[in-house]
């Protein structure tokens, strides 16, 4: 499989190298759904010429990425380019070997399911064979590599794209099941932005189930949580004392104000990405890799300063979950909000602030459609989800007690 | 959430719409045209009014009285021009330092990329004239500008002579608190673009011109006068920019507000206002004067020097001083005054004009449509795609599509890469190829640009037999043999209604015009079924033809109907200077035809001719 993954990564490359040259760069990076202040490279080159002029890249309330991305582009910067691809490339291969060992562990856990007898006499249609999840990691990383989404934050150089590999490879790592590496990247993406802290869940009851201990054992509980609190304080603690500032500078902007492209919210909303945390892990606590997913998913949709960067991590997911694709239910509709939206964004941007005649609410009705879009959508895949589960359990073709075609309603 | 989760009801959603999609589908678009129509009657066209405070409720005493000079101004022009063959740049050097101005000059250069028949012009270079008027006791932050175009024949010398008599009227008064600067250009608009480009300090089309020595401050408004007769029966001012962009409806509205005062006459679109608007005869005269609005809105050229300007959100008009057979005539001094009092009332804006609508239609100069009013035209039509587009969805569901992955197969997807590297061939070979083609072919470069682009036009048309070769050999499921053209016309469906929602959005006589045209035969196409018929409707309604459909339309609104060899030769005309004011001012209606709507119809035709 080492082969169609290198041509992908290099058409992917290509790609990104023809757009870098072309006179579209210089127009992306500056449109407002791919970069937002926190991860912008105006900004990053801002805040490196502060630094060379003996000033603190903090003052002056426009740079806000963490320190050791100061570090990392102090010596990168004039490879900013190949950087940024290489980063897409590297979320590409952590997500395809991820994704290749997760197959394993699914198939093991339903050929497991299925001599425990678990599920009912007639779904056969339902039990996935090897062979159908066989291109499943190639077209992750394809899906990944080649959504716009994702070339169009690589060519505007958003550090988004540096947050997404760390993701990645703490999937990674979670997956293959070594708790100090994941601990490890997990601090480093939530170092970077605060939202990663709610993985800390998924990614613990993951290990747990793989090492067999029971999810409910306090200590073993304690253990991993230990591991990833002091790696935390580690690295808050490197970054106190090599720049002498704290690291947290960036939180102020994570404000409720600033929240949904600049639309005043209430707190609600800067905590409903924690919120949905505890009731996902409840119902989820079975299959932490798709709560992973949704979790995901939920940081995109409700982080403040959401950009396509962060859409196309989860959109990656998709081929992952492509058996649940019967299940699914507004899939078109879907489909055509969120391209329609993604189209319009440039129009109304284009009406607003050129054209001089709509204003900013033509704009950001189109980002509410897009979040309620990707919210639809999340919890179609959801209900498909649960609906499959049921399905495995109670048998496909259930009949009321009268015999007729019974009707799964959710309530 | 209850109509996406509970089941019932989406069954009987899903029931409504494969059942009743045909009366919905002809419905709603009957609904779109009747409420275009509908437009022009009392409830939905509203009286013009001025919105900006600050140009509404003072008076002025127009004092203009210089008609004398400004006729002799016109004759001097007249004479030195047609001595020297191009813009006398000394002259009027000399005559504007002598009015009191501050002068400066700019030269410009620019190669077309093809040579331009109508204007007879291949590799321009020029000049242009303009001077400053500052104000006595303001600091320079805001400016307003006349401007003459002056084109390589002879006409609007007596606009010129009218700027100049106007700048020594101004010149003499102390109320001015924006700078005024008069501007004659050469080569009428490429002078225009070049100006701008030069006060803006940018460089979108490509044009070479020098620096600006003099600057006057934020342009708040323009106007742009044309003038070729002492005496004028009529004033006809135009408002269509550049892509169909409008000033604000301020401008026009202080315009109407001094042509009564003065009691000019004054036409839009050419023709009269009509007074009574209760009975049948106003609106329907307002419908031909909105539909003449509406084609020249949608073929996105500058229908003067105003439009340039509108690109750097500067207000503009362009009033053209009509000289017909009527018995009462107006000479300068009625038009300077209506131009004295435009300016001073302008000379009050303290910000930009941003009270009154920037998108609009008019049927008439005194009545408008909002935006809020009309959009739903363009929504109608547009339900109709998403109609289909739905029916299909349910139907490929049906048929078992479900069990494929989202990706499906690769069937339906076939025709895209061709169609849309057709479209590229489209914009980009007529330009390119031009001069291979005059080596083998006994053309100028003008008529081979557009004998290629009507080339590759209609080879287009033979797609459908070359992409059709390869799927023959792959297996073809024959459970749903109808399931690939299906899928294929739901992408395009789709895309359409994109394409037309994004274009309706900027600019809503494009998206109007082509959707009235193209949605009924892309709804209708399938492979069953007459096709020959459909073949003839989707080559009538393709966008070529819409362009042809809609010239002999202009004219025939304009009353001097063409022939059908006329209108060829106009077709001609107006496709080499699309592509040449793509390349000169950066039309957009060219790429958008070429890169975006012809693709999409190239789908139509696949659909159409599926085996």
């Amino acid at each position: 499989m080492a082969a169609p993954l290198v041509l992908v990564l290099v058409v992917a490359v290509t790609v990104r190298a023809a757009l870098f040259r072309s006179s579209l760069a210089e127009f992306i990076s500056e449109r407002v759904e791919v970069v937002s202040p926190l991860s912008s490279w105006k900004r990053v080159v801002e805040g490196l010429s502060l630094l060379d002029l003996g000033v603190s890249p903090y003052s002056g309330a426009v740079f806000h990425e963490t320190p050791l991305i100061i570090y990392l582009f102090h010596f990168l910067i004039d490879y900013a380019e190949l950087v940024f691809m290489i980063t897409d490339a590297l979320t590409a291969i952590a997500l395809y070997f991820a994704i290749q060992d997760f197959n394993k562990v699914v198939f093991k856990k339903q050929k497991l399911l299925l001599e425990l007898d678990q599920y009912a006499p007639d779904v056969a249609e339902l039990i996935r064979t090897p062979m159908e999840m066989r291109y499943i990691p190639l077209k992750v990383a394809l899906f990944y590599l080649l959504n716009p989404y994702t070339i169009l934050s690589c060519v505007a150089k958003s550090t988004c794209a540096i947050n997404n590999t760390l993701i990645a490879f703490f999937i990674l790592t979670t997956i293959k099941g070594s708790a100090f590496l994941s601990a490890i990247f997990l601090a480093l993406a939530t170092y970077q932005s605060l939202y990663p802290l709610t993985l800390f869940v998924p990614g613990l009851l993951y290990l747990l189930q793989t090492r067999h201990i029971n999810p409910n054992s306090a200590a073993a509980v304690h253990t991993c949580e230990n591991e990833e609190q002091s790696l935390l304080d580690l690295f808050l603690g490197v970054c106190h004392d090599v720049c002498g500032k704290p690291s947290g500078n960036h939180l102020p902007l994570l404000l409720p104000s600033q929240l949904l492209g600049f639309h005043p919210r209430s707190l609600w909303l800067y905590i409903n990405v924690f919120f949905y945390t505890i009731p996902l892990a409840i119902k989820l606590k079975e299959h932490p890799i798709f709560f992973m997913f949704i979790q995901i998913a939920v940081i995109a949709i409700f982080k403040s300063y959401p950009t396509v960067g962060d859409v196309a991590l989860y959109m990656a997911f998709f081929p992952v979950w492509n058996h649940l694709y019967r299940f699914l239910r507004n899939i078109f509709v879907l489909t055509c909000i969120i391209i329609v939206c993604s189209l319009l964004f440039p129009v109304l941007w284009h009406l607003w602030i050129y054209a001089g005649s709509a204003n900013s609410n033509f704009f950001y009705a189109i980002t509410l459609t897009f979040n309620v879009g990707q919210i639809l959508l999340i919890s179609d895949y959801f209900y498909a989800f649960l609906r499959r589960e049921y399905y495995l359990t109670h048998g496909l073709y259930l009949t009321a007690k009268d015999g007729t075609e019974a009707m799964l309603v959710l309530k | 959430m209850g109509l996406l989760s509970d089941p019932v009801r989406r069954r009987a959603l899903a029931r409504l719409v494969l059942r009743l999609n045909a009366p919905l589908c002809v419905l709603s678009y009957v609904a779109g045209i009747a409420w275009f129509l509908a437009l022009v009657f009392p409830p939905l066209t509203q009286r013009t009014y001025m919105s900006e405070n600050a140009m509404g409720s003072t008076m002025v005493e127009e004092q203009f009285a210089g008609g004398d000079r400004a006729r002799a101004f016109a004759r001097d022009f007249a004479a030195h021009r047609k001595k020297s063959g191009a813009l006398p740049v000394a002259w009027l050097e000399r005559t504007m330092r002598s009015v009191g101005l501050e002068v400066y000059t700019q030269s410009f250069s620019r190669k077309l990329p093809f040579p331009d028949e109508t204007h007879e012009r291949y590799m321009v270079s020029g000049t242009n004239v303009y001077g400053i008027l500052r104000a006595p006791r303001a600091a320079s932050t805001e400016s307003l500008v006349l401007t003459v175009p002056c084109g390589s024949d002879s006409t609007n010398s007596q606009a010129v002579g009218l700027l100049l008599a106007l700048a020594a009227h101004f010149r003499g008064q102390i109320y001015w608190a924006k700078d005024i600067v008069f501007l004659v250009t050469e080569h009428d608009l490429l002078g225009t673009e070049a100006w701008l480009e030069a006060y803006h300090d940018v460089n979108v089309t490509g044009m070479q011109s020098s620096p600006l020595q003099g600057r006057a401050g934020a342009i708040q408004a323009a106007v742009a006068l044309e003038l070729s007769s002492d005496v004028v029966t009529s004033l006809d001012v135009a408002v269509e920019g550049l892509n169909g962009q409008l000033p604000n409806l301020d401008l026009l509205n202080l315009f109407q507000t001094f042509c009564q005062k003065g009691g000019l006459l004054c036409t839009l679109q050419g023709k009269l206002q009509p007074e009574d608007w209760t009975s049948l005869d106003g609106p329907l005269q307002g419908l031909q004067t909105l539909l003449l609005m509406v084609l020249r809105q949608a073929s996105g050229r500058p229908h003067g020097s105003h439009g340039l300007f509108l690109r750097y959100r500067v207000e503009a008009l362009t009033l053209r001083g009509i000289n017909s057979f009527r018995q009462y005539k107006y000479d300068l001094v009625a038009v300077g005054k209506a131009l004295e009092g435009m300016f001073r009332k302008l000379n009050h804006l303290l910000e930009r004009l941003h009270q009154s609508f920037f998108l609009y239609l008019l049927p008439g100069l005194s009545r408008f449509v909002s935006i809020g009013l009309y959009m739903p035209a363009v929504g109608f039509l547009l339900l109709v795609l998403g109609l289909k587009a739905l029916e299909l969805w349910m139907q490929l569901h049906e048929a078992g599509m479900g069990l494929e992955e989202p990706g499906g197969a690769p069937g339906p997807s076939v025709p895209l890469p061709p169609s849309q590297a057709m479209g590229l061939a489209l914009y980009v070979l007529p330009v390119l190829g031009q001069h291979v083609a005059t080596q083998h072919f006994p053309v100028a470069e003008a008529e081979a640009v557009v004998l290629t682009l009507l080339a590759i036009y209609a080879a287009g048309l033979a797609l459908p037999h070359n992409t059709h070769r390869p799927l023959s050999y792959r297996v073809v499921s024959t459970q749903a043999p109808d399931r690939g053209w299906m899928a294929l016309k739901l992408v395009a469906l789709i895309y359409l209604a994109l394409q037309l929602g994004c274009i309706a959005l900027t600019n809503f006589s494009l998206g109007f015009l082509l959707a009235t045209t193209m949605v009924p035969t892309a709804a209708l196409a399938k492979p069953h079924g007459p096709r020959t018929l459909y073949a003839a409707l989707l080559v009538l309604t393709s966008p070529a033809a819409t362009l042809l459909g809609s010239l002999f339309l202009w004219r025939e609104l304009q009353e001097a109907p063409l022939s059908l060899a006329e209108g060829w030769q106009l077709f001609l005309a107006a496709l080499a200077q699309g592509v040449l004011e793509h390349h000169t001012y950066g039309a957009l209606l060219f790429p958008l035809l070429s890169l975006g709507l012809y693709p999409c119809w190239l789908l139509f035709w696949n659909v159409l001719f599926w085996k």
